[in-house]
Formats: structure tokens, C-alpha cells, sequence
């Protein structure tokens, strides 16, 4: 039954990858490289009949799963998903990202659009964020799940280890990070910048439940997000820097520039073509 | 009440008492609530209360994401540890327009022995650097009280700045925001004191009228450090040749250039501002009153430097 929707989620996540594209584009600006990476795992929380039980015709009730972007800076596919499940971000306004006056900030803004969970792009912040949403849902006795997704390069804020020690002793189980792991940050490979390694061991260490996923097979993220735990959750998604473009996968020279017009030609023919991508293994 | 109290424990009693009108309050500390005096609320109600250990930035990272969910969080630590975390409250609070109210206790250099790590000096300097956030100084323990129930009522970050040393009760008007309450009339010269400061620059403003020094400063309790309210500045300015602010904290960016760069700019006639706080300069140790001697924060030492 999931793989049926499975194959649904991956038809439609070239069009979201196709308007990450051409937002960065049209602005000129953006960080193409961490937004390709984590299309599969947003899109695993918020597609239709997804991990995050919400409502999209009532984005704001307050009682629901939340997700908060922590690494800030892949909001084109945060904004994309968002548009792409029924909230109301037109095409138009996608187009608007980074604009003067649009609710589109080049980093996620909750003051202008309600939908994000959090003001992030100073790294490691939305992390605590969602720990504090999921302690407030605990003082309510409320049984709704939080997520935030992290960036590999922002796990080495000293913030992002303050939670670690901090969700196990609170006893949130309700809290998930997600480690979008894709191996580069803007001055090069993470484990050259600043070594992470042995990830799981240290997470396992401080507490949490830890699972590893292909972060770009709709099923294993699946498989992982919907797991229950009696403690907080890690999810290490292994992923590709700029995935669905082959001159950006794995390139860390694409964290932070908007391609040209040739380039972003080149780029939607080959996400038009692949829609393979969520179904890998 | 009479007797002389700390407004960090004026802060601590009155918490814990709002605690039942308001339920939507909850407080954090992180690893100080007995100095702070937080934990008059713990013991009240262990349930909204969270002990964070130390670890103020995801403290202040946990409150903003309560306050999304419709909790009034206070956040409670010494003024220079809080405001030292300052990219967090500028991002997850400030920009956010997080309904968080954050209690920095410690101000200034009356904490005496502990010396500059723990004295918060430079506190109202960041914290009126960030948009929405309002700046609030009591003076003694019914100011702060109504501080504390303005701040819950109010949609928005608050800064309340606190001291370690007990302070007299003054029997003040009611707190209004941007109104600095009048303790004493004058001609002139006013005196704006902050928070701790205001004892001594009553007794020096006194002292220098009756001894005949040809100077009767008026005195006004600057409670507020933003934002600041045209029309009461503006017939401050009006009023008023020179406006005085005492400050135990330093007078790069504090009240003092709140106002001074608020006459600065809007007074009808040029008007002189002397900013009288600590002179861009580290605390150290020694007992509050050395301390508060040595940068001249004292009656004696005010009333020297006027007549």
C-alpha cells in the first residue's frame, strides 16, 4: 500500500525540485546545494497522508505536529512544500522569494509568514525552538509530535548539544531531529571543516534513539519518521548535496549560488526527467 | 510594606503570586533560580516551572518556541549571562516577536565581590539594540510588581533589569510606560535615576538645595530605557535645561544615550545630557560600596560632582 504512495510522492517532487530551481534563479541568490538535499525529507512530513498529522486547510490550529527548519537556509524547499501541499503560497509568490516585501525571506521569517514554525538562519537556534514546543505540548498533555530538521555543518553549533543533553533529561518523545547529512558545508566537506564522526555513537551516547536512512528513499525516511519511542529521536538521513542535478551533486561549490539561465535549463530537463529519485534504496 | 528589598526578590514574590491569576506563565531558569529568585514560583508550581541547567541559549530557544504555542515564559538569569547569549534573543526572541519576558537579575556593579564576570554591565546597551523589545528598570519593590504584571499583559519581548542589593520603597505613582515618576521638584536641572541609582541621586539633589549651591535638581525615576515616550520626553526637554541620567551600568548605550540621543534629536531647544554611569570601564571586586564609590555612584560623590 505505502509503495503506491511512494510512487505518488515521487511524481510529484520534481515539480517541487523544478521550483526550488527557479526560485534561486529568479532571485539570483539561495543555497541550491542543502535545498535539493531535503526535498525527500520534507516531503515525507507534510505530503499527503505524510508522517505529520496537520490539517493544511487549517495551517495555524494549534494543536498539530510541527516541523521547524532549522537550517534555515534551504527555505525554498520548506516555501515549495508548503505551496505544493495546499497552504497558500501561490506559484506567484513562490517566484517572490527574497524579494523586498515578500513573506519568501531569504531565510525563513514567522513574523511575515505564520507557516514556518521559526525565525531561523543563525544556525542551531530552531533546534531549541522545537525542543521548546515539544516541552509545551508535554505541559498540556498533548500527544503531538515535533520535528526539526538540522543542517551536518550546523551540528557543529555548540546550541544543537545543549539539546542533546537537555530533550532525553525532559523525557520528550515527542521531539525528532533530522540531520539532513550531506557531507558539505560552505568551506568545503564536513569532515574536512569540522569532523562529526562517530555521529550515531555520540547521539546513542547522550540518549536519543538513533536511526541511518537513505534520506532521499521515501520509504526508509518513512519507515524511520514514524517510529515511536519512549525517548527523543535522531534521524541521521544520509543525503546528496544538490540532488536531481548532476553538476551540483555533491558540490559544495553550489551551497550558496544561483545558477544561470543555462544552467537552470540544464538543471529542470534533468529533474523533469528523474522521477526515480524518492524511490532509491 | 516598608523595609528595604531587592527587586530581584520584588521579581521572585511577584511571579509566583501572578502565577495564579495568570496561568499561561511559565518560568525557566538556568541553574540560578535560588539567587535569581525564581524559585518562589518553582516551589509554587513545579510544573510550569523548568530548570534548564546551565544553558541559557537553548533556554532562550525553549521559551521562544513556548511562547508560539500561547505561553507567557519568563526566562531568568544574571543580566550578563542572559544578554551574553545575545544573537539567540536577537533571532529567536527579537525578530520573532516572541511573547517572551526576560529577567536579568545582577545588574550593575553593587553585586559587589563576584566582580565583572557576573555583573551585568552592558545589559540595556544590546538589549535596546533589537526591535519590539521593550527596556524596563524598576526602582523598588512596587514598581517592580507592576512591572512584572505589565510585562505578562504585554504582547512582546521585555527586558527587566533587576539588582542584587535591596533597595527602599519610594511610594511612587503607578507604573506607565514611557512616564518617569517625579520624586522630588526642581528648576533647571533634572536628575533622571535608574533602577538601584536612585536613592543616591535623590539624597544628592537634595543635599546640593539645601546647601545653598544655587542648584535644585528636580529627580524623576527613569524606569524605562525604551521605548521612550515623545510627549513626556518632549516637555522634559522643554522644562528642563540639563537632564542628568544616573546609570550603574556603562554609559555607552545605555538610558543615558537612549535620552541623549532622544533630545539629541527631537528637543525644540538644544538641551546638555550627562550621561553619569560607568565610564566605559570593566567592574572588578570589592564590597558594593567600594565599588559603587569608586565609579562615583554615591550621594556624596554625585553632590561633589554638581556643586
Amino acid at each position: 500500500m505505502n509503495n503506491n504512495l511512494f510512487v505518488q510522492w515521487a511524481d510529484q517532487t520534481p515539480q517541487i525540485r523544478k521550483n526550488i530551481l527557479q526560485m534561486i534563479a529568479k532571485a539570483q541568490s539561495g543555497h541550491p546545494g542543502g535545498s535539493l538535499s531535503c526535498v525527500e525529507i520534507i516531503y515525507t512530513l507534510m505530503a499527503p497522508n505524510g508522517v505529520m498529522k496537520y490539517n493544511p486547510k487549517k495551517p495555524l490550529e494549534r494543536e498539530r505536529d510541527r516541523f521547524v527548519l532549522s537550517k534555515g537556509h534551504a527555505c525554498p524547499t520548506l516555501y515549495a512544500v508548503l505551496s505544493a501541499v495546499g497552504h497558500d503560497i501561490s506559484q506567484d509568490e513562490l517566484m517572490s522569494l527574497r524579494q523586498l516585501g515578500s513573506r519568501l525571506q531569504g531565510h525563513p521569517d514567522r513574523a511575515r509568514l505564520p507557516y514556518v514554525e521559526a525565525s531561523t538562519g543563525s544556525l542551531g537556534q530552531g533546534a531549541s525552538i522545537a525542543q521548546g514546543i515539544a516541552m509545551s505540548y508535554k505541559l498540556d498533555s498533548l500527544n503531538h509530535r515535533v520535528f526539526a530538521l538540522l543542517g551536518d555543518g550546523e551540528m557543529q553549533e555548540g546550541q544543537i548539544w545543549e539539546v542533546a543533553l537537555s530533550a532525553p533529561h525532559q523525557k520528550l518523545d515527542n521531539l525528532t531531529l533530522i540531520l539532513d547529512y550531506n557531507k558539505g558545508q560552505i568551506d568545503g566537506p564536513t569532515n574536512k571543516v569540522l569532523s562529526l564522526d562517530p555521529l550515531t555513537d555520540k547521539w546513542r551516547s547522550f540518549g536519543w534513539e538513533v536511526s541511518e536512512v537513505n534520506g532521499h528513499s521515501y520509504s526508509e525516511l518513512y519507515t524511520a519518521l514514524s517510529k515511536k519511542s519512549p525517548r527523543p529521536q535522531m534521524v541521521i538521513a544520509h543525503t546528496i548535496k544538490g540532488r536531481g542535478v548532476s553538476f551540483m551533486e555533491g558540490n559544495t561549490d553550489w551551497h550558496g549560488r544561483a545558477p544561470n539561465v543555462k544552467e537552470l535549463e540544464l538543471a529542470l530537463q534533468e529533474v523533469a526527467a528523474n522521477r526515480q529519485i524518492g524511490l532509491s534504496n | 510594606m516598608s523595609g528595604k528589598i531587592a527587586t530581584r526578590k520584588s521579581f521572585g514574590m511577584a511571579l509566583a503570586d501572578f502565577g495564579e491569576k495568570y496561568k499561561d506563565v511559565v518560568c525557566f531558569d538556568a541553574d540560578l533560580s535560588k539567587s535569581t529568585m525564581s524559585i518562589l514560583f518553582a516551589k509554587k508550581y513545579p510544573g510550569r516551572f523548568f530548570e534548564m541547567g546551565i544553558q541559557e541559549a537553548n533556554m532562550i530557544g525553549c521559551a521562544a518556541g513556548m511562547s508560539f504555542m500561547g505561553k507567557i515564559p519568563f526566562i531568568c538569569s544574571f543580566g550578563a549571562f542572559l544578554t551574553g547569549r545575545f544573537d539567540q534573543i536577537r533571532m529567536s526572541i527579537g525578530y520573532a516577536n516572541a511573547n517572551v519576558k526576560l529577567i536579568g537579575t545582577h545588574c550593575g556593579v553593587a553585586i559587589g565581590e563576584d566582580g565583572h564576570s557576573q555583573m551585568g554591565l552592558e545589559d540595556i546597551a544590546l538589549m535596546r539594540s533589537i526591535p519590539n523589545m521593550v527596556v524596563l528598570q524598576p526602582a523598588d519593590d512596587k514598581e517592580c510588581r507592576e512591572m512584572v504584571e505589565w510585562a505578562i499583559n504585554h504582547q512582546g519581548p521585555v527586558y527587566l533589569r533587576l539588582t542584587r542589593q535591596e533597595l527602599p520603597q519610594f511610594n511612587m505613582d503607578k507604573f506607565i510606560p514611557g512616564i518617569f515618576p517625579q520624586l522630588k521638584m526642581g528648576e533647571k536641572m533634572a536628575f533622571l535615576a535608574t533602577g538601584g541609582m536612585l536613592e543616591a541621586a535623590l539624597n544628592a539633589a537634595e543635599g546640593l538645595a539645601k546647601k545653598g549651591t544655587g542648584k535644585n535638581p528636580a529627580v524623576f525615576n527613569a524606569n524605562l530605557a525604551k521605548p521612550l515616550a515623545d510627549n513626556f520626553m518632549m516637555n522634559l526637554a522643554d522644562k528642563y535645561e540639563t537632564l542628568v541620567v544616573f546609570e550603574d551600568h556603562t554609559v555607552m548605550g545605555g538610558t543615558g544615550s537612549a535620552i541623549a540621543e532622544w533630545v539629541s534629536q527631537n528637543a525644540k531647544i538644544p538641551r546638555r545630557v550627562i550621561r553619569y554611569g560607568v565610564n566605559d570601564s570593566f567592574g572588578e571586586s570589592g564590597t558594593p560600596e567600594a565599588l559603587l564609590d569608586k565609579h562615583g555612584l554615591t550621594a556624596t560623590k554625585i553632590e561633589n560632582y554638581f556643586s
